[in-house]
């Protein structure tokens, strides 16, 4: 990175002044406020707001949904990464750009329909439902929207690492002796874990905050298809303010220290690269 | 960006000048080729192509004439649609301002703390969009930290604001267009720190003393962010504050200082290189970032459900108004609406995939920019 | 014969790679593919390894027909220029991978992991990973793990290109006395002709596609087959001139007998001299020469080269003396001396083209 002295460039005091000032009102104050009033509470408040047996089950489906839906973009993401990548086929360049959909469609829009193409008379439910699929207003539709969610987040972190994956390692594989399976597995896998591990982390992240296409798809209903957000915002019409709050800090703490943990296990998985 | 042509092409051509098209050891079996490409197909085709047409099929079901009664015959869906175009805008424009800024500081200086720096301009990824509209709640509500100070007299802090705005405005252009060149400055370029002691109060007490004299604030009367347009600015800035910085950041980094320095050695000041150079080797990273801002602004749906309050006609953005309709069994007016959001979402893609082919050194989603990255 | 090339053509969109190229390569031997960029020697080895498959044209080896074997049933070794060693596995474990792969069982694969890091010299270093060796130790590392599963062939696609001039000088000598013990059929590419001199038995030259010439590295370098590999071999001084009657004259008026030719009707002509085949003389004597004047002395090195400008063409003569007959000159610039070629190969312009 090419760091210029302060006082060849102008600009470095303002640039950084604004920077930190507008982070430190947007972003550092609120989340200071949030630790503050969770830390007014009394330890039996705080335990009695976080650990009720709906906020349990809110949280395990929270996770649970999220793990699972992040878990199967591992798959979907990296096949889909794979083949954008490898093969040739007519319409590339359209599938390329819409797999960014997700990403730029409100998440209401994408709640709004999945609520009703699973529906016994919408799209895919017609099929499904006569089969025992029901694919709106329980567990498996929250699944299905968050992998819809962070589809985007492991094909995209997949994708430049695979392009630029050198051709040399697959033909030393292959003048070795391995079929194309063992090349995959043993030489082009390992080499993409961190990309698949970072976007795994995304999305997983990326679903445990959602709401806005959840609250369409989950019917909302405690202990068994509320999540930890829609919690949230139950508490806060009831204004316990302290509650929800108590719940915030909880799901923040967890998704920072889970991305920490992801971050490191990250680099665990390039150790191999630059000592 | 990612053409089909690139595949198999080595950075490192065999023999200098010769070409190899087609790595013979990367090509995997045709039925292989083909089963993984039909599946890739049909994933993409049930998660996001039947969505997409589902939307258009379903709000168009009753014809053009009831889906455009749907659209602007309701008062409320039609203030919900002034209300996204006004404060996303809002929320745009600070989120350049910083995120041009924040790249700036970070691709062309090296201070202490910048690692932290990066890091903590990602922290709106890792917070769930309910959790930031709670955070404004807590501070800005009515039980928040500022709640019975700003529905006492929230007013009075306005003058602070404004003459602290048009301060820090005044010295931001008195540094921006002062001469580079220490030999070039006269009379007052010379003394930056009279300047800002002196000007800088100077602004501040004029602009006071106007808005004190005219009295152009109300007195002892509420000033409501939370459940009101500010709220909702805050909120939508917040969630979409990381795009820009983000896609500006390698951009220039990627760019190097080379151009810039050029620039203040034949004597810019600053506004000149920022203009004349920084601006137009950038201006497609920004305008990639803004569209991505841009989109994310308007379909923000936690943060802002929170802060809102859900006042009908008054409060309700267009994914908020989306979300009573569907409470309300409206279903053909939610998915009017939504189509026209889905319509701006695709156009985005298409806009973005322009701009791909235009800088191809951006990449395509913010976060697959630091792979190594920070929290 | 251990690999026998028949008629191999080979086109990449409008360029033609590989014309029309038969070669033999005789067993234990270690040949040398020599040429320009672009000259298609390394499409040639990747041919032989099964990397690309020719257009027309057979590879036979031990007079069995592998053209259109995948290269993971050829069983050949293969060194890429820029190592391709796998970046996620200890260098024990890129050594091993060939044998892992065949399902070779892990105590055996140990052992010969173990052998063949002796052999490269890397002892003890077998659990550290690609990135912590250098360059040279890497390439050694390719090597080993090309050689684990004992081959037929041996194909290095210029192993020593990326490495800096001392490492390369050490590795060339290494990768001979190498062949000397393991006796392994090996080809490798590269564009350095001190490189494959050094190196090979056999050096194949190679041109656009074509094969030149085909031979010791003695036997191309004093007897070129044409002007290109006279001219790729080595620095030369080209006369134009004429052939007729026995006798070979350059415009500039030099005049050396030629016995191949001896008609009388005239023919243009080319003349090539190696710059330490010019001998320098203060004085005219009987033998062909050309007046020419100093322009330049470089007295560093174990030959003194002298840069010389002849008086009537003023063409520009490069020329090589040793040391002891540079001193018993004691040659200054500007001076005015006669350069008189020991040994002079004529060419004639091909006009096929």
């Amino acid at each position: 990175m090419a760091s210029v002295n302060r006082r060849v460039l102008p600009g470095f005091s303002l640039s950084l002044g604004y920077t930190v000032f507008y982070l430190s009102v947007l972003v550092l104050l609120p989340i200071a406020a949030c630790f503050a009033k969770a830390s007014s509470l009394s330890l039996d408040a705080f335990w009695g707001a976080v650990w009720t047996a709906r906020a349990r089950s809110a949280y395990l489906l929270t996770f649970g949904a999220s793990f699972v839906a992040a878990f199967s973009n591992l798959f979907l993401g990296g096949l889909i990464a794979w083949v954008l990548v490898r093969y040739k086929f007519p319409g590339k360049r359209i599938v390329d750009s819409i797999v960014d959909l997700p990403l730029a469609l409100p998440t209401a829009v994408g709640g709004l329909v999945y609520s009703s193409l699973y529906v016994k008379r919408g799209w895919l439910g017609r099929f499904l439902v006569p089969l025992g699929i029901q694919g709106a207003y329980t567990r498996l539709g929250i699944v299905l929207v968050l992998v819809f969610v962070g589809l985007p987040f492991v094909v995209r972190t997949v994708q430049p690492v695979l392009q630029d994956f050198d051709p040399e390692s697959e033909e030393a594989s292959s003048t070795l002796g391995a079929n194309r399976w063992q090349t995959f597995y043993t030489v082009i896998l390992p080499a993409l874990l961190p990309a698949l591990i970072t976007g795994f982390a995304l999305a997983f992240a990326r679903c445990i905050g959602e709401y806005g296409s959840v609250v369409f798809v989950s019917g909302n209903m405690p202990f068994k298809t509320e999540i930890a957000p829609i919690l949230i915002v139950a508490r806060l019409e009831e204004f316990a303010y302290g509650e929800a709050t108590a719940i915030a800090v909880l799901l923040l703490t967890t998704s920072l220290v889970m991305l920490v943990l992801i971050n490191w296990l990250e680099r665990w998985s390039r150790r191999y690269e630059n000592r | 960006m990612k053409t089909g042509e690139q595949i198999g092409i080595s950075k490192h051509p065999p023999d200098g000048q010769e070409i190899v098209s087609e790595r013979r050891a990367q090509k995997d079996p045709a039925w292989v080729q083909w089963s993984l490409t039909a599946i890739a197909l049909v994933v993409v085709g049930v998660l996001i192509v039947v969505p997409v047409v589902n939307v258009f099929a379903e709000a168009l079901a009753d014809g053009v004439g009831v889906y455009w009664k749907n659209l602007f015959a309701d008062p409320d869906t039609l203030q919900s649609i002034t209300l996204t175009l006004s404060v996303v805008p809002i929320a745009l424009l600070a989120n350049v301002l910083f995120g041009v800024s924040a790249a700036w500081a970070i691709s062309r200086f090296s201070f202490p703390g910048r690692t932290l720096l990066v890091a903590l301009i990602d922290l709106p990824f890792a917070v769930s969009p309910v959790v930031a509209g709670l955070m404004l709640v807590l501070i800005f509500g009515l039980q928040g930290y500022l709640g019975e100070f700003l529905r006492r007299d929230g007013y009075s802090i306005m003058p602070y604001l404004i003459s602290t705005l048009g301060a820090v405005l005044a010295i931001v252009g008195y540094f921006l267009f002062r001469p580079s060149n220490a030999h070039a400055r006269r009379g007052l370029w010379k003394h930056p720190f009279l300047v800002l002691l002196v000007g800088g109060s100077a602004v501040f007490g004029i602009l006071f003393f106007v808005q004190d004299y005219w009295t152009l604030w109300p007195v002892h009367k509420s000033l409501k962010i939370i459940f009101a347009f500010p709220g909702l600015v805050l909120a939508t800035a917040f969630v979409t504050f990381p795009f820009v910085a983000r896609e500006l950041i390698p951009v220039m980094n990627a760019i190097g200082p080379e151009e810039e320095l050029a620039a203040v050695s034949l004597g810019a000041n600053g506004w000149q290189m920022f203009w004349h150079v920084t601006l137009p080797n950038v201006k497609w990273g920004l305008a990639y970032g803004v569209i991505l801002c841009n989109a994310r602004a308007i379909g923000e749906f936690g943060a802002v459900y929170v802060v809102s309050g859900h006042i009908a006609g008054k409060t309700d953005t267009m994914p908020l108004r989306i979300e009573k309709l569907f409470q309300e069994y409206n279903l053909p007016g939610a998915f009017a609406l939504a189509s026209v959001l889905t319509l701006v979402a695709v156009l985005t893609l298409f806009a973005k995939s322009k701009l791909e082919r235009k800088a191809p050194s951006v990449v395509s989603v913010p976060e697959a920019n630091h792979t190594g990255g920070q929290v | 014969m251990s690999i026998l090339i028949r008629s191999v053509s080979k086109r990449f969109g409008n360029f033609v790679a590989l014309d029309n190229v038969s070669l033999e390569v005789p067993s234990g031997s270690l040949l040398a593919l020599l040429g320009p960029s672009g000259s298609g020697k390394t499409t040639l080895l990747r041919i032989i390894a099964g990397l690309e498959v020719a257009d027309q044209g057979s590879v036979l080896h031990h007079e069995q027909d592998i053209t259109h074997y995948s290269a993971r049933d050829r069983k050949v070794g293969f060194v890429f220029q820029h190592y391709a060693l796998f970046r996620h596995m200890t260098i024990a474990g890129n050594i091993g991978y060939g044998l892992r792969v065949r399902g070779v069982p892990k105590p055996e694969i140990a052992t010969r992991v173990n052998e063949l890091l002796r052999l490269i010299r890397l002892e003890g270093l077998g659990t550290r990973y690609p990135s912590q060796l250098s360059g040279g130790q890497r390439q050694r590392v390719a090597l080993a793990r090309a050689l684990a599963a004992k081959p037929s062939v041996l194909l290095l696609d210029e192993p020593f290109g990326a490495l800096d001039a001392k490492v390369r000088q050490e590795l060339r000598q290494w990768l001979r006395k190498l062949h000397d013990e393991i006796q392994v059929t090996s080809v490798f590419v590269t564009h350095d002709q001190e490189e494959a001199f050094e190196v090979a038995d056999q050096v194949v030259v190679m041109k656009t596609g074509k094969i030149e010439q085909v031979g010791t590295p003695a036997e191309v370098f004093e007897r070129p087959a044409n002007a290109f590999v006279m001219d790729f071999l080595g620095n030369v001084n080209v006369f134009h001139g004429r052939v007729e009657r026995g006798k070979a004259v350059t415009h500039s008026g030099m005049e050396v007998a030629y016995a191949d030719y001896t008609h009388a009707e005239a023919q243009d002509a080319e003349f090539y001299v190696r710059p330490h085949e010019f001998d320098i003389r203060r004085h005219k004597n009987g033998d062909a020469s050309l007046e020419a004047k100093i322009l330049h002395v470089n007295p560093t090195g174990p030959l003194i080269k002298v840069e010389l400008q002849a008086v009537a063409s003023e063409q520009v003569i490069n020329a090589e003396l040793t040391a002891e007959r540079f001193g018993e000159l004691n040659l200054k610039s500007g001076e005015t001396v006669f350069v008189s070629p020991r040994r002079v190969r004529v060419f004639f312009p091909d006009y096929s083209i």
